[in-house]
């Protein structure tokens, strides 16, 4: 399935010229992207432009594309929602990822289960039932199901569109600190602007089908969105993506929180 | 309950404007009422365990039946009182009638079921996983599932005479369909979202198959389980009545030639009791295997 392919030097995505058609509507015309090892990108770009079908691409999940796409071997995927399997408990759930190298590996793979449940703080919670989690508890498992594989390359699907607003701020801290401690490059999916800022070294905007802005985020971390330049920046995202003066019925950016 | 309504002194500024002045004859008057009658336990009321519950219906039913052999409506060629049916048993039970009967009649269900229910799942998987398969198969059996089993009773003693294949085939067959339809189904109707997700982590085709389809499609496997025990049973009957020397139905056809309604009516019930068994079996296995559904913490 898959063949190995000399990457450019210092990439973790490599992606030239990405089509990809739907019927006769062309999604992807082209699109250009790379990420780096341990580099954070936030993609957004407004619903239907095909944020997620770029990320389907990447992760292996769309094979119907025309160019060259280039990932690196251990990947994981977080999607908006959870999709734990509700017939196993949150341990093997979290072990999902992990192939047994050798007879004697099940107590290493448990072991490190049980570190990457740990580290987004549900080690008590390794014997419950996905059913009986709470929805910003099933996304801190999924990520740990993401983690225990050391992946190179997470990509992350709205991963954090589901939950309220307070859930939401804590998993942004706890992202920020696994993608510290783990250096994952990562691609997040978003159209939330402020979410993106927050989070990411660098922010692209996916537009008619290519990448149309590509913007280093230079602020001093924790960021503070009262910050000149983070308003700056959202100001001019915003603008990118066509909201300041336009109607767009469906586009939740809008709902840029000023805390 | 009926609550005149007064606008609130520190009320939203917009909806004050549209209520009428604290005082106004006109103020606005809403019934109000509670969204639900909340629960009341009597004082005094003894709580009746469920099994006690669920036993009140079919003692009724007992009891009207008793009344009405003994008012004398039927005679008791027609219908056999309770207490006949009990006294039946006892004969047939000293004569070890009723126990060598019914022990062959669930070994050729027993046999029958599990031959049905291989093959069934076999082919489900099959033809749930592999596009070929289902090409290949599933027209056959949907035309095959459409022809009544009893009609193939004569042909079956054609094939294979009158000895326990024929009846175990018999019945084997009537487990296949429901099993197939039921699991074939559930295999398909599994959340993409979570295959996916499996595919994203690297699973196997064969890892997929064992983490998360099969156990995707096991509530549905266990609807056709059910399914296929009370058609096993209807099989076994049929089956019985037609070529056998042994079991329930072979019992009910010489209870016919000898107007012995009440063998016949005995036979019936041991029928519906072993019905109520196989559901309570079923039911404690779904209690195991879909712990998972209802969230259950323990264990």
């Amino acid at each position: 399935m898959t063949t190995e392919v000399q990457a450019p030097a210092n990439t973790a995505v490599f992606a030239s010229g990405v089509t990809r058609t739907f019927g006769n509507r062309e999604v992807l015309r082209g699109l250009n992207i790379s990420i780096a090892p341990g580099e954070f990108a936030a993609l957004l770009g407004r619903s239907g432009t095909g944020k997620s079908t770029l990320l389907r691409i990447l992760g292996g999940l769309d094979r119907d594309y025309g160019g060259e796409v280039l990932v690196p071997q251990r990947r994981a995927v977080v999607f908006q929602e959870p999709r734990l399997l509700p017939w196993q408990r949150v341990l093997p759930n979290v072990a999902l990822g992990l192939a047994p190298t050798g007879p004697n590996d099940r107590g290493r793979l448990r072991a490190r289960s049980i570190s990457a449940l740990s580290e987004v703080g549900l080690a008590s919670h390794a014997r419950a039932w996905p059913v009986t989690l709470s929805g910003g508890e099933a996304q801190r498992v999924a990520l740990a199901r993401a983690l225990v594989r050391e992946p190179q390359l997470m990509l992350l699907d709205e991963p954090f569109g589901a939950l309220d607003a307070l859930t939401r701020a804590r998993m942004h801290g706890l992202l920020r600190d696994l993608c510290a401690r783990h250096r994952p490059a990562v691609l997040l999916v978003t159209h939330d602007v402020d979410e993106a800022i927050v989070l990411a070294d660098r922010v692209l905007v996916l537009a008619d089908g290519a990448i149309t802005v590509d913007l280093p985020v230079r602020l001093d971390r924790p960021r503070d969105r009262s910050h000149v330049g983070f308003t700056a920046l959202r100001t001019r995202l915003l603008d990118e993506l066509g909201t300041s003066g336009g109607l767009c019925p469906d586009c939740p950016l809008v709902t840029t929180r000023l805390s | 309950m009926t609550v005149l309504g007064k606008s609130a002194k520190g009320g939203l500024p917009a909806a004050a404007a549209t209520l009428p002045p604290p005082g106004d004859p006109a103020a606005v008057s809403i019934t109000l009422v509670r969204p639900s009658v909340a629960r009341r336990h009597r004082a005094g009321r003894i709580p009746i365990p469920r099994l006690a519950r669920r036993v009140i219906g079919p003692v009724l039913v007992l009891i009207g039946w008793q009344l009405v052999c003994t008012q004398g409506l039927f005679t008791s060629v027609e219908v056999a009182s309770p207490i006949a049916v009990l006294d039946a048993a006892r004969e047939l039970w000293s004569q070890d009638v009723l126990q060598s009967n019914m022990l062959i009649s669930l070994q050729r269900v027993a046999e029958g079921l599990v031959f049905g229910v291989a093959a069934g799942v076999a082919l489900a998987v099959l033809c749930g996983l592999f596009w070929v398969a289902e090409d290949l198969f599933d027209p056959v059996i949907q035309a095959a599932r459409a022809v009544p089993i009893l009609g193939l009773v004569p042909l079956v003693i054609i094939w294979f005479g009158v000895g326990e294949f024929p009846k175990v085939f018999l019945i084997a067959l009537g487990c296949v369909f429901p099993v197939y339809i039921n699991t074939y189904a559930a295999i398909r109707g599994v959340d993409v979202k979570l295959v996916e997700a499996g595919q994203t982590f690297g699973l196997t085709r064969f890892g997929l198959v064992r983490r998360v389809i099969l156990p995707g499609a096991l509530p549905g496997f266990l609807v056709g389980l059910r399914f296929a025990l009370v058609g096993s049973w209807l099989v076994d009957v049929v089956a019985e009545e037609i070529n056998a020397q042994s079991g329930l139905g072979y019992l009910i056809n010489q209870a016919q030639t000898t107007d012995r309604t009440d063998i016949m009516f005995l036979c019936l019930a041991i029928y519906a009791i072993l019905g109520l068994v196989a559901d309570a079996i079923v039911r404690t296995l779904e209690r195991y295997l879909l712990v998972w559904r209802r969230g259950f913490q323990g264990g």
